[in-house]
């Protein structure tokens, strides 16, 4: 039995806002417990919610980059359920009227395949509390600094077929609210959370099987280990005959196999209708149009344009059109030399392990992007050596200054005078008359080794080019 | 002194004729000495209050007073009140003592009022009776035997037995007019979103609002001039300009068209109610009013929508009350599960359980379309009978309940004839209009209201109607023996 | 329509109330008897009619982005019922 994977994913993306949701407190990250909690965050008796504008402003980018409906009329609601990190005992989420209606996100694959997933909506909601469970001598401590954090959810048609799927579309989306600036996307602070809805149906069935939910998934890595273990996990029971049980479903990352969360006691009814102390959001053609205005080149759009004004492959395209940051540092240096291919190389290569070694981003780097361009039309001009450009980008990097200032402090620049060289050469073929006749005998792979001889010599600031040519006259005398 | 108005005693205190220590001292004296028979009063603020009235007395030497500085004032225990505890008449809340003011309280503060206490109530607001409180039920001063009304019950008992010139209360389905009229004292709901909720210890969200109870309508447009006005906390609160409600007082009522609807004057209505409010539409008729019946087709139904939409929304807003973060805690819980279950059963009384257990079954999976969304759905029929008759009329008349104050504990065996008796305060929540109880005569010893209900914040219309009638009546003037 | 007992049971556990078995009968009786008064909206005709949540016909103001809240950990949690190191406790929570 031929068995088709089918996956729809819920990603949960905390806007980038200043303030909560429904309140005034900070939303920053890492605070002392409690310490970003009002009383409309602790829900005490009388408070009521004020509305984020930003909260609503940023929904509406994220649905503009996705080509998606927007709801003019989208509507709260109360979602009922009791936990400790849950203060209301309701969640304010949009049930019927989501803010973001139907859209979709294109995705390559690594082996360069094209698929289009469809969005099914985007709505707002709001985040929960923490509890934290160690430390408290068998109670549970609660923390609702994170209570009230403005929340995007976007739900995805079920077209997803396989894990590496699921992961380009992680990557496409986790790209599009970077970019549009609507969340920072970091994983790791949970500024995006995921949640996967997996079911298996035999080839050419059009009823869905029974799903299973997966929780807390916080790295693209364990998202892709836990879709490959639960799709084994269905497979094997449902060729033993079973059924698969709706749940929802942990990973486990020790021990790399999914089970069941504690069944939430009772099953949850959650009784959602309208929140009658927050009135219908009402937005016009004019507000979504603003901020239609306000977007940036979205990532695909850029991908293409790289492609096609600067002549770079896809594959380097993609690389530095990853994040809008770098994309723009590298578009600043192209300009500022004038040759997109060496400075792709450049940003890709040296720059990036710059940044790796000292775990620096973009934003705070050492070399700002039009000192890189210099640099590189220094190469360019053939006042230094691609060789010796790394040795002052190094230097740029200690903050030495510019490209120039190193190039005359260190005395880099790069020997073009032909009777320096010609002399240089004369030194070395003295120094290794055997080889030269050789050489001059038609060993020409002993070219290399006189270049090299002659750029030690010169402390690497001959032109090799000129180095060669030179050479090569000194053969035919 | 304790007779006095509000009016008055601001006039007696610009006037030097006592100070505000005097008079709220002469307060606190008499809810002392009195209060023991009513139990209107949970909480009594006396240090707080003699400090307020020493401030406004420096105020006021300072030639800033202004209309209401240093008049005392008591508030339904339903409005947080920062630093004082703030109970809304529950044993879950019995400990909770409130971290920060509500707006409305904070405006009259704002103004200089002194804070005398904190009323009784039925518990959260559900009730018809107040005698749902944890703190015991509150006695109507008209007859010990009798029930106040509620839920503000406290509130209009302080006035009606002179333990405060006025009141605070709240009004959901009509705890406000409904306890002014049993106590034989003005009450007011102002329109849906007239007044700031923040603070506001929530019930039914979408009905809730709070009002004056006074003992003139004159001093009901005075507090409500302070208390009105959009308040950026409150998603609900209108963006309104807040007009001077005492400046159209005076304006004489001749031309007034006055709808009576037939539905109010049914076979239910007492025969004395009646004959006191029909007294009181001669009397509007003698002063230039046109009278003509209406009708409210859909006003008997108010009482199913309201007992659906009521507890659906009270049942989430009280979800909070878990005894994680604040308020009661159950003993010792052996798991979480547990500490929820008997915190709840525990902290809440039976009326209370009641309505959150309709509530939540009306929101049930199942029951959702035939109960919640038929409910907002007969709310919207409701809402287009009152405009559509508003359109002919320029106010609509009747009596505020059915039956007088019924004896303490007659209706406790059956929780549903207690709801019968809200049949004509119910869809003025519903429709969100403003509502203006007045007394206007007695039945078997015990008062009876009449009730004025007005287009979308028409309460300056209203107000002016009242007191018109007040100056050509003088129910309000009466008093219980006390 | 009037509700059982299973019902109330239900019902009560999705609101976390515990419901004492001598309570039980007295809470069906009044539940079936208020449920049995808001039957009566059965009996109207509302089709079509578009539902009612707020009476006035406004839309949602929107706040401006900014943090105005300070800290108050220690006021806000006065009236805990258990709070230490700055959380609030429970009885443990099991995932």
């Amino acid at each position: 039995m031929q068995w088709e994977t089918v996956i729809g994913l819920e990603i949960h993306v905390q806007l980038s806002t200043q303030s909560k949701i429904f309140s005034g407190s900070s939303t920053a990250f890492g605070a002392e417990p409690n310490t970003q909690a009002s009383g409309i965050d602790l829900a005490l008796p009388g408070v009521l919610p004020v509305f984020n504008e930003q909260a609503l402003t940023k929904a509406v980018a994220f649905g503009l980059a996705i080509d998606a409906e927007i709801g003019k009329r989208s509507v709260f609601d109360r979602k009922n359920y009791f936990y400790p990190d849950l203060p209301k005992g309701y969640q304010v989420t949009q049930m019927d009227f989501p803010i973001v209606g139907k859209g979709s996100v294109d995705i390559t694959t690594e082996d360069g395949s094209n698929f289009t997933i469809g969005v099914t909506r985007a709505h707002l909601e709001e985040d929960a509390g923490k509890s934290l469970h160690e430390d408290f001598h068998g109670m549970t401590g609660i923390d609702l600094n994170r209570a009230g954090t403005p929340l995007l959810e976007i739900v995805s048609e079920p077209d997803i077929r396989n894990a590496k799927q699921a992961i380009a579309y992680l990557k496409k989306i986790h790209s599009i609210i970077t970019y549009i600036g609507v969340s920072d996307g970091d994983m790791s602070q949970g500024s995006m959370r995921c949640d996967v809805n997996i079911s298996l149906r035999p080839f050419g069935q059009a009823e869905f099987g029974t799903r299973t939910e997966l929780k807390n998934l916080n790295s693209f890595k364990f998202i892709e280990k836990a879709i490959h273990t639960e799709v084994e996990r269905q497979k094997d029971i449902l060729e033993d005959g079973g059924r698969i049980i709706q749940e929802t479903r942990l990973y486990d990352a020790d021990k790399d196999e999914t089970r069941p969360m504690r069944s939430k006691e009772f099953a949850n009814d959650y009784r959602y209708f309208p929140e009658p102390d927050l009135l219908p959001i009402e937005i016009d053609d004019a507000y979504i149009e603003a901020i239609r205005g306000t977007l940036p080149e979205l990532p695909d759009t850029k991908l293409a344009r790289f492609i096609a004004d600067f002549g770079l492959t896809e594959y380097d395209a993609d690389v530095l059109t990853s994040s809008r940051p770098m994309a723009n540092y590298f578009e600043r240096v192209a300009e500022q030399c004038g040759d997109a291919k060496l400075a792709a190389n450049w940003c890709m290569g040296d720059l990036s392990k710059l940044l790796n070694q000292q775990g620096l981003t973009i934003d705070n780097c050492p070399i700002a992007p039009e000192e890189l361009g210099l640099l590189l039309v220094r190469i360019k001009d053939n006042t230094i050596s691609g060789n010796i450009a790394k040795t002052v980008f190094q230097a740029m990097s200690d903050s030495e200054g510019s490209a120039d200032e190193i190039i005359a402090a260190k005395g880099l620049k790069q020997v073009t005078d032909s009777g320096a060289i010609a002399a240089l050469v004369d030194q070395v073929i003295a120094d290794n008359l055997d080889q030269f006749n050789a050489f001059k005998g038609g060993k020409d792979k002993l070219i290399g080794f006189f270049v090299g001889q002659v750029m030690k010599l010169s402390k690497g600031q001959a032109n090799p080019g000129q180095v060669n040519e030179i050479l090569q006259a000194k053969i035919k005398e | 002194m304790l007779d006095k108005t509000l009016k008055q005693l601001s006039d007696g205190l610009a006037q030097g004729d006592f100070s505000s220590v005097e008079l709220t001292t002469a307060y606190l004296d008499r809810i002392k000495h009195a209060d023991g028979r009513y139990n209107a009063f949970i909480t009594v603020t006396d240090a707080q209050a003699l400090a307020s009235a020493q401030s406004a007395d420096t105020t006021r030497a300072s030639g800033q007073a202004t209309a209401l500085t240093g008049l005392p004032i008591a508030y339904k225990d339903i409005f947080c009140t920062a630093g004082v505890r703030t109970s809304c008449g529950s044993k879950m809340l019995d400990n909770f003592v409130a971290p920060y003011e509500s707006t409305a309280t904070a405006r009259l503060a704002g103004a200089g009022m002194v804070m005398l206490g904190k009323t009784n109530m039925d518990e959260f607001a559900m009730g018809s009776s107040t005698e749902s409180s944890y703190y015991g039920p509150t006695r109507n001063p008209w007859n010990l035997d009798a029930v106040p009304g509620g839920s503000s019950g406290g509130s209009a008992v302080a006035v009606a037995a002179r333990l405060a010139p006025a009141t605070l209360g709240t009004d959901t389905g009509g705890s406000i007019r409904q306890p002014a009229a049993f106590c034989g004292i003005t009450g007011l709901k102002p329109t849906y979103g007239r007044v700031s909720r923040w603070g506001m210890i929530a019930y039914g969200s979408s009905l809730d609002q709070a009002g004056p109870m006074t003992q003139t309508a004159e001093d009901a447009a005075l507090l409500l001039n302070s208390l009105a006005g959009f308040d950026a906390k409150d998603s609900t609160s209108m963006d309104r300009p807040v007009e001077d409600f005492m400046a159209n007082l005076h304006q004489p009522i001749k031309g007034l068209r006055i709808g009576l609807p037939k539905e109010y004057f049914g076979d239910g209505l007492d025969p004395g109610i009646r004959a006191a409010v029909m007294d009181a539409v001669k009397q509007f008729e003698a002063m230039g009013a046109v009278v003509k019946e209406i009708s409210l087709p859909r006003t008997e139904l108010s009482i199913p929508a309201y007992y659906i939409i009521a507890p659906a929304e009270a049942s989430t807003n009280l979800s909070r009350y878990d005894g994680v973060r604040y308020g009661h805690r159950c003993d010792a819980p052996t798991d979480l599960a547990d500490m929820y279950m008997r915190t709840r059963a525990e902290g809440f009384g039976t009326e209370v359980k009641r309505r959150i257990l309709v509530g939540t079954y009306a929101l049930s999976a199942g029951y959702y379309e035939a109960y919640y969304r038929k409910a907002q759905q007969l709310r919207r029929l409701i809402k287009q009978d009152f405009q559509q008759a508003l359109a002919d009329v320029d106010v609509i008349l009747g009596p505020t309940t059915p039956s007088p104050a019924w004896t303490i504990g007659a209706k406790q065996q059956d929780p549903v004839s207690m709801y019968l008796e809200d049949i004509y305060t119910l869809s003025v929540n519903l429709a969100g209009l403003p509502g203006l109880a007045l007394p206007c005569g007695f039945q078997t010893g015990l008062p009876v209201g009449l009730q004025l209900i007005g287009n979308y914040f028409d309460e300056a219309r209203l107000l002016n109607i009242g007191h018109q009638f007040q100056l050509a009546t003088d129910w309000h003037t009466r008093k219980p023996e006390l | 329509m009037s509700i059982d007992r299973s019902q109330v049971e239900n019902v009560a556990r999705l609101a976390r109330i515990k419901i004492d078995e001598n309570e039980m009968p007295d809470y069906v009786r009044s539940l079936s008897s208020i449920l049995a008064l808001v039957d009566q909206m059965q009996a109207i005709d509302t089709t079509d009619v578009e539902p009612l949540a707020n009476p006035l016909d406004a839309a949602q103001r929107l706040r401006v982005d900014a943090v105005t809240e300070e800290n108050q950990r220690e006021l806000l949690q006065a009236n805990a019922p258990h709070a230490e190191k700055g959380l609030f406790l429970v009885p443990k929570v099991i995932e």
